[in-house]
């Protein structure tokens, strides 16, 4: 029933689709990343009307399908043509690799911004003390004392979200990108062989997120030495 | 045209059309995540028993459907579930390929991606479940279906309202998926009108709004839910 080699010239045809979901699903996250820092410090901003404008953001990417999100930006932009030919960024949005990204980049920081806030808001009052006791302030508390304890009490959360965007780079195939979903469509239509490549493709998705959790399993073990075991010393005579 | 007459309800507007879709995505929504229950309850079983083989299906289907995309997981529902059809039809003497409906093909590809997520919610809510509730119940002579129906159900409905409230946020957001099968829900009908109309940024947005619309309605429907299920327990 099965036929290991039409399993076998399936897998090479699907392998061809990795290095653009890898590349969709890392610059989204970077980028994503990069936009939700400062999207989780206006949320936990005193002044009330930057608080609201990303708690807006928020809602708004967070409520809404991420397919939607794409056909906005790639097929709804097309009705600003005009305008958007004016300013130079037609190039960008004619483009359904750059639309692909900016939605994925889009969506995720909404998410990841949620996940660093809730990073930031653990991180232990005491410590903060402590470290305002030791002299430390602004920029240097951050980087030595609330940034890598925050990070630390987010990464679980956030691997989750690295890997939601790794499936999240499927939705690109809808507007013709050819990732590893999108050729698995194309070959369903040719072949009509939906269970074999069904197989395959789900086995790529499956090692590319096991990747990422073992990745920020090892992160987490490494900004953790407090929960590791103390290193066994082994006692070995001395030679006197 | 103006946005109003756009989607209004006027002899040109597209109103109706928009909220009769509107309709079709909660429905076929509500259906998956029904499916998705019935599966997570019979999975989270699955997961607490003593059998081995038991669990690993079980461990097998949630690690799965929750790693690979749903929109892979909808494809196979669709294309394999015709192939299959036709095949079946073929051994009865019809020729050609069977088509199948796109609503319950969706509900199902959807229904078994959120009953993943489902297994994990009731397990998680059963694990809540303190070993004193079970133990009493059997110290009073319950057994069985009488203690999961008096003594388990109740609470572990009342654990898994947090955590249901978020996958059903997440099969409603998917539910966007199954307009690529034909199905002429929120988004596919989005698509149809921008198609005639040539104002995609219009229709898109609708449906966003009508998304954001029906989710935040969601919420506040689980948060009613909440307040009623915990409305014997002291809140410390």
């Amino acid at each position: 029933m099965i036929d290991p080699a039409f399993l076998w010239s399936t897998l090479i045809s699907l392998l061809a689709g990795v290095p653009l979901t890898l590349k969709l699903a890392s610059g989204s996250v970077a980028l994503g990343a990069v936009l939700a820092l400062p999207l989780a410090a206006l949320r936990m901003s005193p002044m009330a009307i930057l608080d609201w404008l990303a708690r807006a953001y928020v809602f708004v990417f967070r409520g809404t399908p991420l397919l939607v999100q794409i056909f906005l930006i790639y097929y709804g932009l097309g009705q600003f043509r005009p305008a958007l030919q004016e300013l130079g960024l037609w190039t960008f949005v004619r483009e359904p690799y750059w639309c692909a990204l900016a939605a994925l980049t889009l969506n995720t920081a909404a998410y990841s911004s949620e996940v660093m806030r809730g990073g930031l808001l653990a991180v232990p009052h005491g410590q903060i003390e402590a470290a305002r006791a030791c002299g430390m302030s602004g920029l240097l508390l951050f980087r030595r004392i609330v940034f890598p304890i925050a990070l630390r009490q987010a990464l679980p959360a956030y691997g989750n979200e690295v890997i939601l965007m790794v499936k999240a780079t499927s939705l690109a195939s809808t507007i013709t990108l050819m990732e590893v979903t999108g050729i698995a469509h194309k070959l369903i239509a040719e072949t009509y062989r939906a269970v074999e490549i069904f197989i395959c493709a789900g086995a790529i998705y499956l090692v590319l997120n096991f990747a990422v959790a073992r990745v920020i399993r090892t992160l987490e073990h490494q900004l953790s030495p407090h929960r590791r075991d103390a290193p066994q010393r082994r006692f070995e005579p001395t030679h006197v | 045209m103006s946005y109003v007459e756009l989607m209004g309800f006027g002899p040109n507007g597209w109103g109706p059309a928009m909220l009769t879709a509107a309709g079709v995505t909660l429905a076929v929504a509500l259906c998956a995540f029904l499916i998705g229950g019935i599966v997570g309850v019979l999975g989270a079983w699955a997961k607490l028993s003593e059998s081995t083989p038991a669990r690993l299906c079980a461990d097998a289907y949630t690690t799965v459907l929750r790693g690979v995309p749903d929109l892979l997981v909808l494809y196979l529902f669709y294309f394999g579930g015709s192939m299959a059809l036709s095949q079946i039809a073929g051994w009865f003497g019809a020729s050609g390929t069977a088509a199948i409906p796109a609503f319950a093909t969706g509900a199902l590809a959807v229904g078994l991606v959120s009953g993943a997520y489902q297994t994990e919610v009731f397990r998680g809510a059963y694990l809540a479940l303190s070993r004193g509730e079970i133990e009493a119940a059997r110290s009073v002579g319950m057994r069985g279906w009488l203690m999961f129906r008096r003594i388990v159900a109740p609470q572990v409905a009342r654990y898994a309202l947090p955590g249901l409230g978020n996958v059903w946020q997440l099969v409603l957001k998917e539910s966007a998926l199954i307009s690529v099968t034909g199905l002429v829900e929120l988004l596919r009908q989005s698509a149809i009108g921008a198609g005639s109309t040539r104002q995609p940024f219009a229709f898109y947005a609708t449906a966003a709004a009508l998304y954001l619309a029906i989710t935040t309605a969601s919420t506040w429907g689980f948060q009613r839910a909440e307040a009623y299920a915990l409305r014997g327990v002291q809140r410390v």
